[in-house]
């Protein structure tokens, strides 16, 4: 870990300034990624801005009818919330399906939507990646890629991103909402937040330097069956191989996310008219132009399987 | 003492305090955090400074030079050691690979420098700026590739590379039915809690290194031979080991980097080896690609058996000895196994829980399922016609104890194996395709001499000491209730010191031989505390009687602490071996039975209950035996199911190095087990006619498992761990 410095801010304003003054400061919430990394030194910030004091830690209702979530509510509250347990169970779902309880407690909301790839290469400094050092290659590509996209990827990064979170956020089109140094605002739907890796796979969300996530809105509840579906090797604690999240209609209408394929939540929007004729029309739709490698092209039956499952179990 | 013929009736025999469901005496110890850990002795040391391990970038090749400018200059650096200024180091016997890397690099994150600095924080800071240019070199890290071109190892003992009884080939050829399969098991990793970690202080050309190690005589040594130091001078400390199921056996990097560490810094100097480093770092159980070929009549009685295992090593390193068991475990007239080695340049292969057996139990329990379904016999009745009283290879010596077929048919019971479908695929629980799986465990009993020192003092209180280790398995426990049991006083009045060199030497922890021997050198050493005590009380030590804290002897009694009045009483004894092992075949047995679920649509593997029935001789303390055997039964499940080092062949290093990447069961995995323990006494063992337990626990659950999925799915996967992908092409349509 490289020496840092540290401040506690009271409002987002500063934060974000703080952040546009130093163009290699981090923010901070609950840190149970950006720490792992900086000791590792993958991340290296010089400078470090504590937000948990902003109080966005509320859950309120939004004008629309839908629930605004603060940008520092933390995994346990918001999937413990009687109103996200109501009308947003693929969200709770979800995140019940991530980590365990203790790492929960301590992250944000923000935080997950952002928090990095699994890609063991990533996290081994010894070793070439675009992601971690620009330009240096992708030791992935050629190497033990199991976990890695299948969609999605290009010759520069083949990862994955690893919130279970994200899947139910994409699926419920959730917004996010952010302030920029200058103070200006401005509402990113969660489609537009991550990118894809193209040539540039360091740069993996559309925020700009010192952006700060403020909240993430849900818009009025859509109704129907919610579904998040887990796939791992072991029953807890482990990343998703893939998942399933779907939220079902009673006509066998609605929309999936799947997670564990690409560098973000994968939902094809087009792939969802095909529901109501089964899983593995979405799937063919959902996953045209896959290039999986060797080690993972299982994955794309397994997103076949997994759906069908949950679309049968959806019909109850 | 000489143990050189079969015991008879000893004090052990009264059974008060020994074979009792007795909670570990260390437990509030650990409970409540003060349990010194290798790193956490702060009253020894208050001003240590912490060293940092650079471990190797490249997996093979030399390093062209090394920049430690930026890293001294770096705050609160204090020192830093690289092979350049440790000056001369000898190898350890026990370690192939050098502990300290440079220039020649032998492995992936092989240690090539230790940063010493006056906190943790900075010296890791300082490490990262450690510039190593290497020269890499071409290296060998297939073993499926090194296959071909593998050479036979030497022979150790009895444990031979090649053995053949009969002719195998010709009833192999002739056997009316027949299996030839070929399994792979991958290399694993202990991933044990407590990295391995040291403290070292010197104080002039004496060392004390507080450690965490199974093995206190061994490495001791070991330590005295790298730094070129009398063996007299090294002291080492480890009475608490947070796990090390065979990575703790050895001297390794973290001891080693501490001592140069704290001589270059010239006061107390910590190392914990970063999880990060463990995987590549340390030893590991290699990977095997096993062939297995068994001919049988159409009665189920096998006439041939064969078994070859390849594994890879680096050069001087030992093969995983995979056959072992299949020379033992059932009866056939024509048998053969070989072992052959490849030269890899991964990272040191070496014991791990069970080593040869585990995973030589992985495979041959899959094909013994394989051959019972193709002979259409149930499979436990498959292995009691297999059954053997004697060594197979030489009949004229018996089984000192072998209750197998009782371990499988008692079990089978227990756990309900007649409502298992003999037809796979057959059994529906809603989305689950539901199956049974049995194997048979086999690991052999070792036995090593054990010493131990033990001492009375006034108030009737005896104190053990001995170097034996407490690896987390209860050794502190069965040697007080062992201490107890020969003197006739309450566990509360004895106190166990362990994990020190300079006590008698031990067995130490390994091998499951642990517990039967370093319980049997306390005895011996009791034995003769018990005669020192009775010539001192003025009895005949032959019908002295040690009850309730008295001696007594005809009419006469005395309190035992009596016997120290004028002061302390100390007896030291070893227990040795005599030919017992070798007239006599000496194992453990056991049954594993497995249920479990299959997800139709994701084939996803979910355990449902588990049942190990045992049969390993006298059970000192079925409390620490159970537990030893369920988290062996875990282990195994993380063998069947997803534990693999995943080797980059091109680089050659094991990818997934950390316990994210590196998966082990978590208690969802694990939702039931049992235990059941046969009652046995081995008079051929010991005086304490214990045998093993602790890795007779993992041998076969992993094959339960696989046998278990093929009963639940029709699907036989050879290759472990048994993930999900592998079923996926073959499961039903959901
Ligand atoms: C062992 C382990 C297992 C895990 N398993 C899972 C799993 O199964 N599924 C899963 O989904 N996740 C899993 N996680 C990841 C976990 O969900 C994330 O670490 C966590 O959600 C990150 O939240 P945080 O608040 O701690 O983020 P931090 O570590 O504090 O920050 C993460 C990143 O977000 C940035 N950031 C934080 N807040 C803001 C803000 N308001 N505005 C702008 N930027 C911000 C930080 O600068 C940093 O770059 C696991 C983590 C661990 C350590
Ligand atoms: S896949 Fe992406 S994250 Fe992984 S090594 Fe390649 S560039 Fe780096």
């Amino acid at each position: 870990m490289k020496s840092f410095t540290y401040e506690k801010v009271n409002s987002a304003e500063a934060a974000a300034s703080a952040a546009a003054s130093n163009s290699n400061a981090k923010f901070i919430a609950g840190g149970t990624n950006l720490l792992d990394l900086m000791k590792l030194e993958i991340e290296t910030p010089s400078h470090l801005i504590d937000v948990n004091g902003l109080g966005f830690d509320k859950i309120e209702p939004a004008p629309d009818g839908g629930l605004r979530i603060g940008a520092l509510v933390r995994n346990t509250t918001l999937a413990a919330d009687a109103r996200i347990r109501r009308d947003y169970g693929l969200l709770s779902r979800a995140l019940l399906a991530g980590a365990s309880g203790q790492l929960r407690n301590k992250a944000t909301t923000a935080g997950n939507l952002l928090q990095r790839t699994r890609c063991p290469y990533f996290y081994d400094t010894n070793q070439p990646c675009n992601k971690r050092s620009p330009g240096s290659g992708c030791a992935a590509i050629g190497g033990v890629t199991r976990q890695h996209a299948v969609i999605g990827a290009s010759d520069a990064c083949i990862a994955t991103h690893p919130s279970d979170m994200a899947i139910a956020m994409r699926a419920l089109d959730a917004t996010v909402q952010t302030v920029r140094p200058d103070g200006s605002t401005r509402d990113i739907p969660i489609a537009d937040l991550h990118r894809l890796p193209g040539d540039t796979p360091h740069i993996e969300t559309t925020l700009t330097s010192g952006e700060l996530i403020t909240s993430v809105t849900l818009p009025k509840p859509v109704g129907g069956t919610h579904i998040y579906r887990k796939v791992r090797d072991r029953a807890s604690y482990a990343f998703a191989l893939v998942s399933v999240g779907a939220i079902v209609q009673r006509d066998g209408t609605g929309r999936v996310a799947v997670g564990g394929v690409a560098h973000k939540p994968w939902r094809v929007e087009a792939a969802e008219a095909e529901m109501p004729r089964g899983a593995k029309a979405v799937a063919a739709r959902l996953l045209e132009g896959a290039r999986p490698t060797k080690e993972n092209a299982f994955k794309l039956s397994l997103v076949e399987r997994t759906l069908g499952a949950v679309l049968t179990e959806a019909k109850g | 003492m000489k143990f050189d013929t079969p015991a008879t009736t000893n004090p052990i025999d009264q059974l008060k305090v020994i074979g009792h469901a007795t909670s570990r005496i260390d437990g509030p110890l650990k409970t409540t955090g003060r349990a010194t850990y290798a790193y956490e002795w702060h009253d020894r040391a208050t001003n240590p400074a912490y060293g940092y391990i650079v471990g190797s970038a490249i997996a093979k090749g030399r390093i062209a030079s090394m920049d430690l400018s930026r890293a001294k200059a770096a705050p609160g650096v204090i020192a830093i050691v690289t092979s350049e200024n440790a000056g001369k180091l000898g190898k350890g016997n026990y370690n192939t690979a050098k502990l300290l890397g440079g220039p020649e690099i032998d492995h992936y994150h092989q240690a090539v420098a230790v940063v010493v600095a006056e906190t943790f924080e900075q010296a890791r800071s300082a490490a990262q700026l450690v510039k190593v240019d290497y020269t890499a070199t071409k290296g060998s890290f297939d073993l499926w590739a090194g296959r071909d071109g593998a050479a036979k190892p030497p022979g150790r003992g009895d444990n031979q590379p090649d053995t053949t009884v009969g002719d195998f080939s010709g009833a192999f050829a002739s056997a009316p039915v027949q299996l030839d399969a070929t399994y792979t098991t991958p290399d694993q990793a202990h991933a044990m809690m407590e990295p391995h970690a040291s403290m070292a202080a010197w104080e002039g050309d004496k060392l004390t290194l507080w450690t965490s190690n199974q093995m206190i005589a061994w490495t001791t040594g070991d330590v005295a031979k790298t730094l070129g130091l009398p063996k007299e001078n090294v002291r080492l400390i480890s009475p608490f080991i947070g796990g090390g199921f065979g990575g703790k056996l050895f001297l390794r990097a973290d001891a080693v980097l501490a001592a140069l560490g704290a001589r270059a810094a010239n006061r107390p100097v910590k190392v914990a080896m970063q999880r990060p480093l463990m995987f590549n770092n340390t030893t590991h159980r290699p990977a095997t690609i096993q062939r297995i070929r068994i001919g049988a009549n159409r009665d189920g009685k096998i006439t041939a058996i064969g078994h070859e295992s390849w594994s890879g090593n680096l050069p001087e390193g030992r093969p995983e000895t995979a056959v072992n068991q299949t020379r033992l475990l059932y009866a056939g007239e024509n048998r053969m196994t070989a072992m052959r080695l490849a030269m890899l340049d991964l990272p040191e292969g070496n014991a791990m829980r069970a080593p040869g057996e585990a995973p030589g139990m992985m495979a041959l329990e899959i094909a013994m399922d394989e051959m019972a379904e193709r002979l259409g016999i149930d499979p436990v009745e498959f292995r009691a016609r297999n059954d053997t009283q004697v060594d197979p290879e030489h009949p004229n010596r018996p089984f000192s104890q072998r209750q197998l077929v009782e371990c499988m048919r008692i079990g089978a019971e227990r756990f309900g194996w007649s409502k298992r479908h003999a037809e796979p695929g057959k059994q529906r629980d809603g989305r689950w395709l539901v199956g049974m799986g049995v194997a048979a465990a086999f690991r052999n009993n070792l036995l090593m001499k054990s010493g131990a020192r033990v001492r009375l003092d006034g108030q009737g209180r005896v104190t053990v000491e001995t170097d034996m280790t407490d690896i987390g398995t209860g050794s502190y426990t069965i040697i007080a209730q062992t201490a107890a049991e020969m003197m006739g006083v309450p566990l509360e009045k004895v106190v166990v010191r362990l994990g020190d060199s300079s006590f008698p030497v031990s067995a130490g922890s390994g091998g499951q031989f642990g517990a039967n021997n370093s319980t049997s050198g306390v005895y011996a050493a009791c034995v003769k505390l018990r005669e020192a005590v009775a010539q001192k009380l003025g009895f005949n030590s032959a019908d002295a009687a040690f009850v309730d804290g008295q001696v007594s002897s005809g009419n006469r009694s005395a309190p035992l602490g009596q016997a120290a009045s004028d002061g302390e009483l100390t007896a030291e004894d070893s227990i040795e071996y005599g030919d017992l092992a070798k007239t006599h075949q000496q194992s453990t047995f056991g049954a594993h039975f497995v249920e479990l679920g299959v997800d139709v649509a994701t084939a996803e593997i979910r355990i449902r209950r588990m049942l190990a029935v045992c049969a390993a001789g006298r059970i000192l303390n079925p409390k620490t035996a159970r537990s030893q055997v369920i988290g062996a039964m875990t282990m195994g499940v993380g063998a069947a199911l997803m534990e693999e080092l995943a080797v980059d062949k091109r680089s050659g290093f094991f990818v997934n190095h950390d316990l994210a990447g590196y998966e082990v069961p978590v208690h969802a995995d694990i939702p039931h087990q049992d235990t059941i323990f046969l009652d046995e006494t081995d008079p051929m063992s010991s005086p304490m006619k214990a045998k093993g337990i602790a890795e007779l626990g993992i041998c076969g659950v992993a094959a339960a498992l696989a046998n278990a999925i093929y009963n639940a799915t029709g699907i036989r996967v050879r290759d472990y761990p048994i993930t999900l992908d592998k079923l996926l092409d073959h499961m039903p349509d959901a």
